[in-house]
């Protein structure tokens, strides 16, 4: 397991993924290449998988947010994989989640408004194959968004 | 903001790696380190690129479990509202909060470190926030991020 340095580093820089090394360093009391040994085996180890730029899609003309919580039809052998599969070529889905619980899989898509998400529903969402049942819905806000973990 | 095939490009590769320097994703598009300097600080100033977010193993973590739940007040009003928002935002094992519109009023989604632990948060932290009504658990079982309509 971590010791209390290598949780420091990882607390720091899930708030700051752009901290520069020497501050960082200097938050920890290591000297940069320190440091660096740490971050460099925390990646080997793959405890640090990389970094990833977000996007946000209000800023490029996507004003609609909808959760799609799907139940499937079980009785057809694949069908998780061939919904999977068909829902990873519709553009406008951002995130695929399956789940044990009252739903089997969550689709979470983006439109420019309401008029675009109602085709996107219709015309992509509606034939995907082995659907039970869907509810929506609809993001009003985000309040949290640090998808840190609690180290 | 207008994006044309090359701020697509760039955006692209960002979302799967944000750690790439101006030169080496120029060299990748074929366009030159200030041209796509300029590019990327075009995309920051618009609000296109908001920040990065560090990709860690959950698992590697001892955080072998994730459940989104779906939350139903049992009073409404604008006060309660806000209680709720500020209490639930609180607590560090609930990564997101979503205000939703439909069958549930707020979506959270807690990482925990086995089932017996969620249990802890769900029923010390959660169940006992103001307002809390209904709730439903999904864990998690598998999850993949798509590059979205860019």
């Amino acid at each position: 397991m971590l010791d209390d340095i290598s949780r420091s580093i990882l607390r720091y820089l899930q708030n700051d993924p752009t901290l520069a090394i020497p501050e960082l360093a200097d938050r920890v009391n290591l000297t940069a290449a320190q440091a660096t040994r740490r971050l460099d085996k925390l990646t080997e180890e793959g405890i640090i998988k990389g970094q990833e730029a977000q996007i946000n899609w209000e800023a490029l003309g996507f004003t609609v947010q909808v959760s799609l919580r799907i139940t499937l039809d079980k009785t057809a052998t694949r069908a998780f994989d061939e919904f999977q599969a068909a829902a990873r070529e519709i553009a406008e889905v951002l995130e695929i989640q399956t789940f044990l619980g009252r739903v089997d899989v969550r689709l979470s898509l983006v439109a420019r408004d309401l008029n675009h998400y109602q085709q996107v529903y219709r015309e992509q969402i509606l034939t995907l194959p082995h659907i039970a049942d869907i509810e929506a819905l609809m993001t009003v806000s985000e309040v949290k968004r640090a998808e840190v973990l609690p180290i | 903001m207008m994006l044309d095939n090359l701020d697509r490009a760039i955006l692209r590769v960002l979302t799967q790696d944000a750690t790439k320097t101006a030169s080496a994703l120029g060299r990748l598009l074929g366009l030159s380190q200030p041209a796509t300097w300029r590019r990327i600080k075009r995309l920051q100033y618009a609000g296109v690129l908001t920040g990065r977010r560090l990709v860690l193993d959950a698992e590697k973590l001892g955080f072998g479990v994730t459940v989104f739940l779906g939350v139903k007040l049992a009073t409404k009003g604008r006060v309660s509202l806000e209680d709720f928002e500020r209490a639930v935002s609180a607590i560090p094992e609930i990564q997101t909060v979503e205000h939703v519109l439909g069958l549930y009023d707020y979506r959270l989604r807690v990482v925990a470190r086995d089932l017996a632990d969620f249990e802890r948060v769900l029923r010390r932290r959660i169940m006992t926030l103001p307002g809390v009504g209904d709730v439903e658990a999904n864990v998690l079982l598998s999850e993949e991020r798509l590059s979205g309509p860019i």
